[in-house]
């Protein structure tokens, strides 16, 4: 433990690790010194003076170097002038006063010079009723201004930093926590300040504009209403929203959320989400949220939601009842005995995963994860020790991130592990091509796509880096898909598990593997038994399919032709999508908003998720849709509470032995404190008050031997001459079906594109945005191209879930 | 008691009767006469229009927010050059006020930034059912001058830059 130190604020006696900032150990102490520019995330820089405070220190004896005493007290020297509270550290018998009358005069004056370029727009200002600016000033601020009201300056209103970020530049106070938290935090200087004095004004110094997936935070430390989300631009006032907890389903780091909702006539009179906000959690995601957590939450209100069960008459679906959908179902379901194949994907809630893979097993059918990626298995047994928060690597620690580009597939990830290597955590990235992580890497290791395993065997001999990873304390490694399927993936996952198990990195807390899937709840799809399959258009030919959650058809031709033989097909989704359209039963689903449930992390957190909007329609919870399937089936499930399935599944899963909703929801105080009254400490990010989760322990935490099966090493794919090796990669703004109905993000998310080496490209006779045809294994798209010279020249990289439907590395055409 | 003393109460009693036929009456003949209203009257709300034509309320909401009867919903949207309702930055796309509910105290009126919203003149509000209480923006919109004034408009472009009207004092 760090040094204390125990000094007095306004006569309040504390004690406080050592270079705490005084404004920090004040609100420790539960006494509010107003800030704009300081953050507790942020590095101190003084520059909005709002902080003033009256700061004394024991006075010293020069000859003696004693502190000289009176009336048996430390003299306290107080400095001449007022000081900012949020650059000066604490010191041991520091004496501060925050409500002086010379300390208020400071804030006062403070607040009434930061006024004088201000607009008075807050009725219409997006951050009215939530701004740090507008409540200091009914606190500290004068109610009369001595500058003349005509001499404010008047500068742009309505500038887009970016198509998601609107800035006003009147508003703005020049705190630069927007600067500075895309410098220090998100590692990406895309912001800056223009000009000087009272023109000083934020510019975007990125093409395209504001060009950072994190762009959202900065609305949320913005001390006034400058920075706000366009999908939120005159939405509702702060204090209409209703707030409810929830978890976001974008990707696997599973970042707390809270969902802002309000009536709506524009929806028809709906109960909407109409925002998006982060809610703290300093294990998982501190208090920030990436754009696509943000931004992408409108597919829940899509038109194309289903809202009635249907059944397929006469070549058409038609409206059904619950009864009738639910009965067809399961006819067919048991007439198929054996042939009875439920496919599911990772964007279910645990509960439903528990139900779906029980019914498979009780009707002797086979449950299969709808994914492109293994290893899920050796998460559960060495991944990250219960404990492990990303937020405590640092110095003498360790993090290697295999075959994924932690900024498009897990941004939240990637600001964490960007942040443990500030702190020095030793970070190795080895990736194929280079990615944005790779900046902050102490080691970068390229290799050939293919070669994937080789690289992590590798690892094991090459001296220095491999030295660093074997003697760091702790150490994490995350294995992503990039460039590789389902086989290539469990091969790297069982060879990083062989690492971690020879370097003894297993079985501790901020110790072992972690899955970047590409689902939320891929993980606990996993742990509740279900797996993905090989060959799926196989497995699916002929038989009874149960789809949930998940669309083949439109993803996949090859799986379109695999259903189109099949007997039976059943489809539950919250959307209307091609592989509705080829149902013989559409069962329409809840969205996550709508209902009660858990998902489990990557890192193997299990998190609580609420209801915030009423269901669409008549709409059920997966869970209880198959239930009432297997109670046609005549087999007992529960579909009535949520919790109870949650406490059936804790019983059959050793896992989640002893864990509960009531477990789940538990909280602790975090620091720093967010989300109280006031919004000027840390921001409009909610404090979490509905459960921080629970970390599911590993097996090898558990004790006994860890045994890592052997996987069969592939033959690594040659392309033929004239041919390329298509690889999938992963990008964060995809045409995934939660994806595209928001409607902001479609610019982002852009065209399918292919990218090629330059001397690839030069052979193929094509420039950069020259459209090209692609074709492999019976798919064909067509793709613009990029040139990215970080890449070898014999492969093609083919974004995932564009259009082209690619699952693992294939040899292409390219014309 | 005299005999005559009834007489003379009855007589004095009707006279008084008898003056009153011709003094001015007091009662009006409503509907077809209507009495003016005190200057501090608060009946039905009206939202106002500046002079162009424009409308004066920016969908801020603060009305809603002060309403102790929570009668007002508004929902706000953003203005266009192309379609224009407000000066400002955006106006309310949706304003309704549930006249069952609103208990006429005119804290609505104090807390609009823009004086949009003015308790009128009209008491007289009668409905068939609770649904037609709810009185949307189109009725309570005061009518335009005159026709070519009617929102939202085509405007000239760099005209309105403001976020708010520019009011001179904003107290007037």
């Amino acid at each position: 433990m760090s040094k204390q130190v125990t000094l007095t604020i306004d006569g309040k006696q504390i004690t406080v690790p050592d270079g705490t900032l005084v404004a920090d150990a004040a609100k420790l102490a539960g006494i509010d010194i107003p800030v704009f520019c300081h953050h507790p995330k942020l590095e101190p820089v003084g520059m909005c003076r709002m902080c003033l405070v009256e700061i004394g220190r024991p006075m010293f004896d020069r000859a003696t170097g004693q502190i000289v005493m009176e009336n048996g007290q430390p003299k306290i020297q107080f400095m001449p002038k007022l000081e900012t509270a949020c650059t000066n550290p604490v010191s041991e018998g520091m004496v501060v006063l925050t409500q002086t009358a010379k300390a208020k005069e400071g804030q006062k004056g403070t607040v009434e010079f930061l006024l004088t370029s201000h607009p008075l727009d807050c009725p219409i200002c997006d951050k009215g009723g939530e701004c740090p600016l507008q409540n200091l000033t009914m606190e500290h601020g004068p109610g009369k201004s001595r500058f003349i009201y005509d001499e404010k300056l008047h500068l742009d209103k309505q500038v887009p930093l970016g198509e998601l970020i609107w800035l006003d530049r009147e508003r703005c106070i020049q705190c630069a926590r927007c600067i500075r938290f895309q410098d220090e935090i998100a590692g990406e200087a895309v912001l800056g300040f223009d000009e000087r004095g009272r023109n000083t004004q934020i510019v975007s110094l990125s093409d395209p504009g504001f060009d950072s997936v994190f762009s959202g935070n900065t609305t949320d430390i913005c001390p006034v209403g400058a920075l706000t989300t366009a999908d939120f631009r005159f939405g509702a006032r702060p204090w209409e929203l209703k707030a409810q907890a929830s978890i976001c389903t974008q990707c696997p780091v599973g970042c707390n959320t809270t969902l802002n909702t309000r009536r709506e006539a524009k929806a028809g009179g709906d109960i909407v989400i109409k925002r998006v906000m982060p809610r703290q959690n300093e294990e998982v995601n501190e208090i920030w949220l990436c754009d696509k957590g943000r931004f992408a939450h409108h597919y829940v209100g899509s038109k194309k939601r289903l809202a009635r069960p249907q059944i397929r008459k006469d070549e058409k679906l038609a409206r059904a009842s619950w009864d009738a959908a639910t009965k067809l179902a399961a006819e067919n379901f048991s007439a198929s005995k054996k042939d009875f194949v439920i496919l599911a994907s990772g964007r279910l809630a645990n509960e439903d995963l528990f139900n779906l893979k029980s019914l498979a097993d009780h009707a002797g059918g086979r449950a299969i994860l709808y994914s492109d990626m293994g290893g899920g298995d050796l998460t559960a047994l060495v991944g990250v020790g219960a404990g492990t928060n990303l937020g405590k690597l640092g110095e003498g620690d360790a993090i290697l991130v295999v075959a994924s580009d932690l900024y498009e597939e897990a941004p939240i990830w990637y600001l964490r592990v960007k942040q443990a290597a500030d702190r020095g955590a030793a970070l190795i990235v080895a990736n194929p091509r280079e990615t944005k992580l790779d900046k902050f890497a102490k080691f970068s290791i390229r290799y050939s796509y293919g070669d994937e395993v080789k690289a992590v065997n590798d690892f094991g001999k090459k001296s220095k880096i491999s030295d660093e990873f074997a003697k760091a304390k702790n150490a994490i490694v995350f294995f992503g898909s990039e460039g590789l399927g389902l086989n290539g993936t469990s091969a790297v996952a069982s060879a990083c598990a062989d690492l971690l198990k020879e370097t003894g990195h297993i079985g501790r807390a901020s110790n072992g593997l972690i899955g970047v899937w590409q689902r939320a709840n891929d993980q606990g799809a996993w742990e509740v038994g279900l797996q993905p399959e090989e060959d799926l258009a196989k497995a699916l030919k002929g038989k009874a399919v149960y789809i949930v959650g998940t669309d083949p058809v439109g993803d996949d031709p090859k799986l379109a032709k695999a259903l189109e033989g099949a007997e039976f097909v059943a489809v539950q989704d919250i959307l209307e999508t091609a592989t509705t359209e080829i149902a013989d039963v559409v069962l329409p689903a809840q969205a996550f908003s709508e209902r009660e449930g858990t998902f489990t992390s990557g890192e193997r957190r299990v998190q609580r998720f609420y209801a915030a909007v009423p269901p669409t329609g008549d709409s059920k919870p997966d869970f209880v849709i198959t239930s009432m399937i297997a109670k046609q089936m005549n087999i007992v499930l529960e579909g009535t509470s949520v919790s109870v399935v949650f406490d059936i599944l804790a019983n059959s899963i050793e896992a989640f032995t002893d864990l509960s909703y009531a477990k789940l929801a538990e909280v602790r105080p975090q620091w720093p404190i967010v989300g109280r009254g006031d919004v000027y400490y840390g921001g409009t990010t909610y404090e979490n008050k509905h459960g921080l989760g629970v970390q599911l322990v590993p097996a090898a935490q558990v004790g006994g031997t860890v045994r890592i099966p052997k996987v069969k090493k592939e033959a690594v794919l040659r392309p033929k001459e004239k041919e390329l090796l298509a690889v999938p990669v992963n990008k964060l703004y995809d045409r995934g079906v939660t994806v595209s109905p928001a409607e902001l993000l479609d610019e982002r998310v852009g065209e399918a594109t292919v990218s090629l080496h330059p001397e690839a490209a030069e052979r193929l006779g094509v420039e950069a945005g020259a459209r090209v045809k692609i074709s492999f294994d019976g798919v064909s798209g067509e793709a613009v191209v990029k040139i990215d010279d970080t890449i070898s020249a014999g492969v093609a990289l083919v974004p995932r879930s564009m259009g082209i439907a690619i699952k693992e590395p294939v040899a292409a055409k390219v014309k | 008691m005299s005999v005559l003393e009834p007489v003379v109460e009855l007589v004095r009693g009707l006279g008084q009767t008898f003056r009153y036929l011709f003094d001015r009456p007091v009662t009006y003949q409503y509907p077809e006469q209507k009495r003016e209203v005190r200057p501090r009257f608060r009946g039905r709300h009206v939202l106002k229009r500046y002079d162009n034509g424009l409308e004066k309320c920016i969908g801020c909401s603060l009305c809603a927010a002060a309403c102790p009867a929570d009668a007002i919903f508004v929902e706000a949207s953003e203005n266009t050059d192309e379609k224009r309702f407000s000066p400002g930055e955006r106006y309310a796309s949706t304003y309704e006020i549930n006249m069952l509910r609103c208990i006429y105290c005119g804290f609505c009126e104090d807390a609009c930034p823009t004086e949009a919203i003015v308790l009128g003149d009209n008491y007289e509000l009668s409905f068939t059912d609770r649904r037609s209480a709810i009185y949307p923006k189109e009725m309570l919109l005061e009518p335009v001058p005159t026709v070519d004034m009617t929102t939202p408009r085509k405007v000239e472009t760099g005209v309105y830059k403001r976020s708010v009207p520019e009011m001179k004092d904003p107290t007037d």
